[in-house]
């Protein structure tokens, strides 16, 4: 649920990246904000444990320009990947316009990711979201790994709304910055179509 | 939860500032802040340039978001109430309207007794412009539907 004020003209959307326990979401976060212009980014947040596991969420605002005389400013969230931090998610996905899905590639995390992406659609349809109509980008994180899937096997198995997606390695920043403008672009589309169903 | 957008314009923002504004002085606060749940500041009031302001309604959000999931757990349906004490300043949190987080900085000037007094009086107002907000967002939203392809990629150059 964007919003928009007039009076300031602003837009506002948010977009959470979702996926598996150290699949790489918050490293996704950490490059973005280390490339962004300091002018165009705030202050980056992260609720995270003492080993650095995101407890509850890790929080990113971008300033992207303007247009049509609107700023536009995207919020950026991470939720946590642990299966027990489920409650933590569903409260994260309040009020989302655009969902990256961060798989990790690696053959071991086959069925992490499955049950997260399914963890994922329970959760947008208890927020009264049609999981097969918000905007979403998949990203098939950690190609640079040995024992990686095949992009073939990643998209059969994730990928049944054949949404865009995305090969990368977000410690070296391959495929964050192509992942996040995708996401935007289906926000504004979304948005300009009044964000509804 | 409604997919529609939340839409503010200048009559119903004019109308929350008018609001916050007499919130600041009655309740002696330092700074008011009113917040969408989903994290977005709305308006403030007070002398917000100190401050972090869209870190700080992230997390008043997220805390509203969390403590609501408490309330949960113990059969209630939300906290409507946080309030945190500092050593020197002090917040009180607030659901307003179901919608929105009103978040008050006050000091040794005034009082929790008095804060939530007059939040209980603003946000009765407040609830009343939401109200205001939610009948207009259902008329024409008025230039966003005229957003081209080009005019997204622009932002990418």
């Amino acid at each position: 649920m964007s919003f928009i004020n007039y009076s300031s003209r602003e837009i506002n959307c948010k977009i959470v990246y979702y996926g598996p326990g150290l699949c790489g979401k918050t490293t996704n976060l950490q490059f973005i904000y280390k490339r962004m212009n300091p002018e165009a980014r705030g202050k980056m947040i992260s609720l995270a444990t003492e080993s650095e596991r995101t407890l509850f969420f890790d929080f990113l605002p971008l300033s992207l320009g303007e247009i049509r005389g609107f700023k536009t400013r995207f919020h950026l969230y991470t939720v946590p990947g642990q299966v027990f931090y489920d409650a933590s998610r569903r409260l994260i996905l309040r009020g989302v316009d655009g969902v990256v899905f961060c798989a990790d590639s690696q053959l071991t995390r086959v069925d992490a990711n499955e049950e997260s992406m399914e963890n994922l659609r329970v959760n947008l349809r208890e927020q009264g979201y049609d999981p097969d109509r918000l905007p979403m980008v998949l990203q098939y994180n950690k190609r640079d790994l040995p024992n990686v899937a095949s992009l073939a096997e990643l998209h059969a198995l994730l990928n049944r709304r054949n949404v865009p997606e995305f090969e990368a390695a977000a410690t070296t920043g391959v495929g964050v910055f192509e992942t996040l403008k995708s996401v935007i672009k289906l926000v504004l589309i979304d948005l300009k179509r009044g964000g509804r169903q | 939860m409604s997919r529609g957008n939340f839409i503010l314009r200048e009559p119903e923002y004019e109308a929350f500032l008018s609001i916050l504004r007499k919130l600041l002085a009655d309740a002696s606060a330092k700074v008011v802040f009113l917040v969408d749940k989903n994290g977005t500041l709305l308006a403030s009031a007070g002398d917000a340039a100190g401050f972090d302001t869209t870190s700080l309604a992230s997390l008043a959000a997220g805390n509203i978001a969390a403590t609501g999931g408490l309330a949960n757990l113990i059969g209630e349906k939300e906290f409507s109430i946080l309030f945190h004490e500092g050593e020197r300043d002090n917040m009180h949190i607030s659901v307003v309207a179901e919608r929105l987080i009103l978040v008050v900085v006050f000091d040794r000037r005034s009082s929790v007794g008095l804060v939530r007094l007059r939040v209980r009086q603003a946000s009765l107002r407040l609830a009343e412009v939401m109200a205001a907000v939610a009948a207009a967002g259902d008329a024409e939203s008025g230039g966003i539907e005229e957003l081209t392809e080009a005019d997204i990629e622009s932002l990418f150059k």
